[in-house]
């Protein structure tokens, strides 16, 4: 695994991160002190269930929450710079050229009128003020580079003539033709069929090998996250609760909610009588239990202490984080090697 | 588990055979039909009671369509289809509604298959208004057990479907199919749109149900995983074809049909050591000179 040694600086910087957003019920708090930090090269997995404030953390640092119904307060250093409070002109020229965005799903992310050579040479056309002539050559080049079969003509087709997994890849052209420093990945193969999602996974980690482009990866899949990541941040109820190298965090997780997951994983389970689950659900946003936010949940918790006490995030060996009031007492069970 | 139950002699749950159905994608300017698209071909499986009959392919395999076919939601061509022996093609109208009574279906999205403006006591009695004629205080009493099996509780029965989890309007979807004491259950993707931690909540709401009444499934899904720990036995789909049959774990752990094999090989695995490594299915890693660049910004180009 090569390290960036030029620059030891990392790419991407959160500290301090909460968000609000307006309700009915005035502000509610969605994303609570969230942090972590993106190397050069390095892929980062934001993992998740649904409320968990993964995706807000992603477009937090885009600057793409709504101005009216939002409010945010940390930081967002990017290559050094800070993001937040910076003027929106800025902010625009930032995000395509310094940071690409894929999402979910790609269809709707692409304009059905306009031929995907067009939508990708128009993003360079912005960025890098190229003309009109040498963004379309840009614009096959890079369909070119994320392994679309006979780009030059496929260039001139528009969104519906492409499978789903051909527009994800258009949409990584797109997202990657101002040679950006940081991609950010929103569930970029969740509607996508098996082999096509592990197509994907390869073309992106081999777009990575050899150059310096930070991935921040965000799923809820952890048999994805393996295949991917360098890094993984495990978020539940709008907090950080857990942080890890890959490996580590797979083999010996020190959360109970990471535990959890990786034992509820289908592939983990194998074939058995009964699954092996986490009780209840995941909390509503704003609806956050006292305490340790997971501790209803928790067959580790203790009354007295897990239920009253807020969990805070603790160094538990090298770039290891958890938020378990109980994390040193307790050995938990990862996956079988 | 996975051992054949020699106590389950007698005519199959469920025997489909030569199943086809074609739909028309084209038609020519007087209405004529141009072009078909095959969906399902020739499709046969046979399933006993208390298994699980697990369907997967990928997108446009046809797996949802044999789903429907079987409850007669969309007629076939052509094929047979026996519950408990009795063929479910040649039924008119009352057997239909009998049909409908020993097979139930759930989908993937709960909350569509639920009417938003009806308290789900009311969706989940209507099954036995319908096919017992249940009204007032016996059926909100059915109504009640029903969803204390699937884990909720009777009062519950008052709420609108946005009330709920995802988690939990798929238990309501469940009692609901439960409403008429099937035979089967046709389970299309019944956990997709939930989150991990609460899949395996109702997987095992539907492992105990199926111990308890000796239920036989169909489960139809997407996820090779989950439908290796929870299946018996294993039909792979494409194009409208079963290419490979088998007991789960061992059609996973030795396919045979290349399909299947580029299918086991593309299933993302959770363990270490795997960054980097990729799946199989997408070719060996590249080497430096065939791996895919971005390509440098043109002279001049940059700013």
């Amino acid at each position: 695994m090569q390290m960036a040694v030029e620059n030891p600086e990392p790419l991407l910087e959160v500290t301090g991160l909460s968000v609000e957003f307006r309700t009915e019920r005035g502000w509610t708090k969605v994303l609570d002190d969230v942090g972590f930090s993106l190397g050069r090269g390095r892929t980062l997995a934001l993992v998740g269930e649904s409320g968990s404030g993964k995706t807000v953390t992603s477009l937090a640092v885009m600057g793409l929450l709504p101005p009216r119904g939002s409010r945010l307060v940390g930081s967002v250093r990017l290559d050094g710079r800070e993001l937040v409070g910076m003027p929106e002109s800025k902010l625009i020229e930032t995000r395509g050229r310094d940071i690409g965005m894929i999402f979910q799903e790609p269809r709707r992310s692409l304009n059905p009128a306009f031929t995907v050579g067009e939508q990708i040479a128009e993003v360079v056309r912005r960025h890098d003020g190229l003309s009109r002539k040498d963004a379309w050559s840009r614009a096959v080049e890079m369909l070119d580079a994320v392994q679309i079969p006979e780009a030059a003509r496929r260039a001139r087709h528009y969104p519906h003539e492409f499978s789903g997994g051909m527009c994800q890849r258009v949409m990584l052209a797109g997202a990657l033709v101002c040679r950006p420093q940081l991609l950010i990945a929103d569930e970029p193969t969740t509607a996508l069929d098996v082999t096509v999602q592990a197509r994907m996974l390869k073309l992106m980690n081999d777009l990575q090998a050899d150059s310096d482009l930070s991935i921040l990866f965000i799923t809820h899949d952890l048999a994805v996250v393996s295949e991917m990541a360098d890094d993984v941040a495990v978020m539940y109820a709008g907090q950080l609760v857990e942080q890890a190298p890959i490996d580590e965090l797979l083999v010996r997780p020190q959360h109970p909610y990471t535990a959890g997951l990786l034992a509820s994983s289908p592939d983990v389970q194998g074939t058995v009588e009964r699954m092996r689950h986490i009780p209840g659900s995941v909390p509503a946003v704003g609806n956050w239990p006292s305490g340790c936010r997971f501790h209803p949940r928790c067959e580790y918790a203790r009354g007295g202490q897990c239920d009253s006490d807020p969990a805070v995030l603790l160094q538990v060996g090298r770039g290891r984080l958890s938020r378990c009031l109980r994390t040193s007492e307790l050995t938990l069970q990862g996956v079988q090697t | 588990m996975n051992q054949p139950d020699d106590a389950l002699a007698g005519p199959p749950l469920l025997e489909v055979a030569g199943l086809q159905k074609s739909f028309v994608t084209r038609r020519n300017l007087f209405g004529r039909p141009v072009s078909h698209e095959h969906a399902v071909r020739g499709v046969s499986f046979s399933l006993q009671r208390g298994r699980t009959l697990g369907i997967v392919g990928e997108t446009g395999a046809g797996k949802s369509t044999v789903g429907r076919l079987v409850l007669r939601l969309t007629e076939p061509d052509s094929g047979s289809v026996r519950l408990l022996g009795e063929d479910v093609l040649a039924s008119g109208q009352r057997g239909l509604r009998r049909l409908r009574r020993r097979a139930q279906m759930i989908f993937q999205d709960p909350f569509a298959s639920l009417d938003p403006r009806m308290v789900i006591g009311t969706s989940v009695g209507e099954p036995l208004l319908l096919h017992e004629g249940l009204r007032g205080a016996r059926q909100a009493d059915r109504v009640g057990e029903l969803l204390g099996r699937v884990g909720l509780r009777p009062e519950m029965a008052d709420r609108y479907p946005h009330e709920f989890s995802g988690g939990q309007l798929q238990r309501i979807a469940i009692a609901r199919a439960l409403a008429t004491n099937p035979d089967l259950i046709i389970c299309d993707e019944p956990v997709a749109a939930l989150d991990v931690s609460v899949q395996a909540q109702v997987l095992n709401l539907l492992l105990d149900l199926q111990a308890e009444r000796g239920l036989g499934y169909v489960f139809i899904s997407h996820d090779l995983s989950l439908v290796r720990s929870f299946a018996h036995e294993v039909a792979v789909m494409n194009h409208g074809e079963v290419v490979e049959f088998g007991p789960g774990a061992e059609l996973f752990d030795n396919p045979q049909h290349p399909y299947t094999q580029e299918l086991v090989a593309a299933i993302p695995v959770t363990g270490p050591g795997r960054r980097r490594t990729n799946a199989a299915a997408a070719g060996p890693p590249s080497s430096p000179a065939t791996r895919p660049v971005v390509p440098p910004l043109l002279e001049g180009q940059s700013t």
